[in-house]
């Protein structure tokens, strides 16, 4: 009975397709077409410009904090562009772009920044609310993956989650569930180095995040994040391999947080500038750009063309945002459950009552009645 | 009719649930093969097959999680968690999601399910397995909160709670799943979420109690009666949330005088609320304070202490008899 090696079935392999100077290795790039390339590209500058507007529009008090996306485009459009409209999607809080892509309007995701469920009201179908507890949303995936398969309905579950994410314990449980069940579930991991102040490397000294998915039974993959072209790739495999009854697959894209986890945090605290420089030589969106020039599809005219498209798109969805009527303070009472239970109608009433009672006394002149 | 314990009563109610309605799933550790610790789910796994009586890893959240997932996907999951005293680690998927996914989607998605889940003491159990937390539970918006006390109205709430379009806490009081047989009719039963049922009309003081308690609530109450002359109105909750909260006031406003019971600890439990529901509503009713005879504000002792922890029908009797001093 000597000690001997198991040796396991897996490498992990990490994917690398256009590089930071925009240079692609044309045995891998998956020659996607114009069409599709034009529209990630759109959606990528107007996610990019969106986070922009948001963020001056949180320094204004127009919405409250966010957390922007700047930076992590190419994670999430790589991946997100895979799936059908018949798939599902399933987010954490940091996936403006991938839901952009999913559909969802602009002015909704003002709203729920701005505060108001309203904002998750009207996404697409097939595509759940923003998920705020750090990998608490993953067991929902695997569930929801269940119920496809019991219903021999071919969708496939795209889900995402931070570096921070991996170490929770749901994480483990969800991975577990969907290896030992071999459910159509793709785990997109955006690794963008920081959970706040705690870097990739506080998180796990395991050297990959992919290689997590190696202790479930299902294969894991390292990608360039940052690179539209390699996440695509991935996805594509993992939803092939899940749609085809093949199981779950984990997707690392290495990525970088640009900009603060949210408005409410100041990352001069915990990190070095010089970083930030270096990865935004690494930014998606230009080498993207650099990409798609090389390909002739698109040019400086185009590109200011885009812009301005953009620009407006989001112009006019803040104005609707802002122009939605405001809240009604009753309306929190009506949705918690399918019909009003008596304690909630009850409460509903004493506010309407106060609030009625209150604004009828500020209403009055100074010197008034009832003084 | 048929005679049948809470077990198989509870077993009757999840069968006939999954015969009529292909989207009811059963899943959780140990309910399949080994047809769940009690047997609830016994002959599930060999009737509806693997594809919808599931046996999970051991893993509480996941198997809220999942079932989260499955609601919204459109199925009516029945989870099983072992033990209540395993909750507390699915607890944040039932706060963080259960409770709110209808709410925070303004109605896009709900969560139809059911967590079942043994409760409650006087079965000799180890450490963490007689637990009674549910006020945790009443007290988190988004869920419904429901305890059977008897074989027949098991089986017709855990229907109803399937059957509800959202979140159910349905607690299972171990210490009755055996303890007696009841007729329960062949023919479907339900029971509306957020009732509670008189049990017994006396109208010289109002028991209120729930779940395992009931028996020696009842029992406190035939004492008071063939000793004392003293008949009370007997009122089992069976629903913590919504709370039927016009039941036990017409009582109260007749009796004057109230004992709620709980097993459950004390402070901030469903006998506070009870207490301040009746201040509210009966308050020029009430000749006596309304007492509240409870476990104590300690963890649930190991079981050779667990007799005196549990309210039992002399200590029952013995606070009504003080409520009716008063």
């Amino acid at each position: 009975m000597p000690r001997a090696t198991i040796h396991l079935p897996y490498t992990v392999e990490h994917l690398s397709i256009l590089d930071a100077e925009g240079n692609v290795d044309a045995a891998l790039d998956p020659n996607l077409d114009a069409a599709l390339l034009l529209k990630l590209y759109r959606t990528m500058l107007l996610a990019r410009r969106l986070d922009e507007r948001m963020l001056a529009l949180q320094r204004q008090g127009r919405i409250g904090t966010f957390g922007p996306i700047k930076g992590q485009e190419a994670a999430q459009l790589g991946s997100i562009c895979v799936l059908r409209d018949t798939d599902w999607m399933v987010p954490a809080f940091r996936e403006a772009a991938a839901l952009l892509w999913r559909g969802t309007r602009i002015e909704d995701l003002l709203l729920f920044w701005a505060g108001r469920e309203e904002g998750q009201a009207g996404a697409t179908e097939r595509t759940l609310p923003i998920a705020v507890p750090v990998a608490t949303q993953l067991p929902h995936a695997v569930g929801i993956a269940w119920g496809a398969r019991y219903k021999h309905d071919p969708a496939v579950v795209m889900t995402y989650f931070g570096d921070g994410a991996t170490s929770e314990g749901e994480f483990h449980e969800a991975l577990n569930f969907a290896g030992v069940m071999q459910l159509p579930v793709v785990f997109v991991c955006q690794n963008n180095q920081w959970a706040i102040s705690t870097p990739r490397a506080k998180q796990t000294r395991a050297q990959t995040l992919a290689q997590k998915a190696l202790a479930y039974g299902f294969p894991g993959i390292q990608v360039d994040g940052n690179d539209i072209l390699a996440v695509y790739v991935a996805a594509h495999e993992a939803v092939a391999r899940a749609r085809s009854g093949d199981g779950p697959t984990l997707i690392e894209c290495v990525t970088y947080r640009l900009s603060v986890h949210t408005t409410a945090d100041d990352p001069l605290r915990y990190r070095d500038e010089t970083e930030v420089r270096q990865w935004e030589a690494r930014d998606p969106l230009l080498r993207f750009t650099t990409y798609l020039e090389g390909r002739a599809l698109l040019d400086p005219a185009r590109r200011a063309a885009l812009e301005g498209e953009v620009r407006d798109e989001i112009k006019t969805a803040v104005e609707r945002f802002e122009a939605a009527p405001p809240p009604d303070p009753l309306d929190m009472f009506d949705h918690l459950y399918a019909q009003r239970p008596p304690e909630l109608s009850a409460q509903r009433q004493e506010l309407a009552a106060a609030l009625s009672a209150i604004s009828h006394r500020t209403a009055e002149p100074a010197g008034g009645k009832g003084r | 009719m048929a005679m049948m314990n809470m077990v198989k009563a509870l077993n009757r109610a999840l069968h006939d649930e999954m015969l009529r309605d292909p989207d009811v799933v059963v899943l959780g550790e140990d309910v399949g093969v080994d047809e769940g610790v009690f047997r609830v789910t016994e002959g599930l796994l060999k009737k509806f097959g693997v594809q919808r009586v599931l046996d999970t890893p051991l893993a509480e959240a996941a198997i809220v999680g999942m079932s989260i997932g499955m609601a919204i996907y459109g199925l009516k999951p029945v989870c099983e968690i072992q033990f209540a005293g395993f909750c507390y680690l699915d607890y944040d998927q039932l706060e963080s999601h259960a409770a709110r996914i209808r709410n925070r989607t303004r109605g896009r998605f709900h969560c139809q399910m059911v967590l079942r889940t043994p409760y409650g003491g006087g079965i000799r159990a180890i450490e963490h397995h007689s637990e009674s937390r549910e006020a945790i539970y009443a007290h988190t918006p988004g869920l419904k909160m429901v305890i059977p006390s008897g074989p027949r109205n098991a089986r017709a709430l855990l229907l109803s709670a399937i059957r509800d379009p959202d979140p159910v806490l349905f607690f299972e009081p171990a210490a009755i799943y055996r303890a007696f047989r009841e007729e329960v009719p062949d023919e479907e039963e339900t029971l509306p979420l957020g009732t509670a049922q008189v049990v017994q009309v006396g109208g010289d003081v109002t028991l209120i109690a729930y779940g395992a308690m009931m028996r020696p609530t009842v029992e406190a109450a035939a004492v008071l009666a063939a000793e004392d002359g003293v008949h009370a109105d007997v009122i089992d909750l069976l629903s913590l949330y919504p709370m039927d909260t016009d039941t036990i006031t017409a009582s109260v406003k007749k009796t004057g005088r109230a004992v709620v019971v709980h097993e459950a600890p004390r402070t901030c439990g469903i006998g506070a609320e009870v207490v301040a529901r009746l201040v509210e509503s009966a308050f020029l009713y009430l000749e006596a304070p309304v007492r509240r005879l409870t476990g104590f504000d300690i963890p649930f002792p190991y079981f050779a202490r667990e007799q005196a922890y549990l309210p039992n029908a002399a200590r029952i009797a013995r606070a009504v008899r003080e409520t009716l001093r008063f």
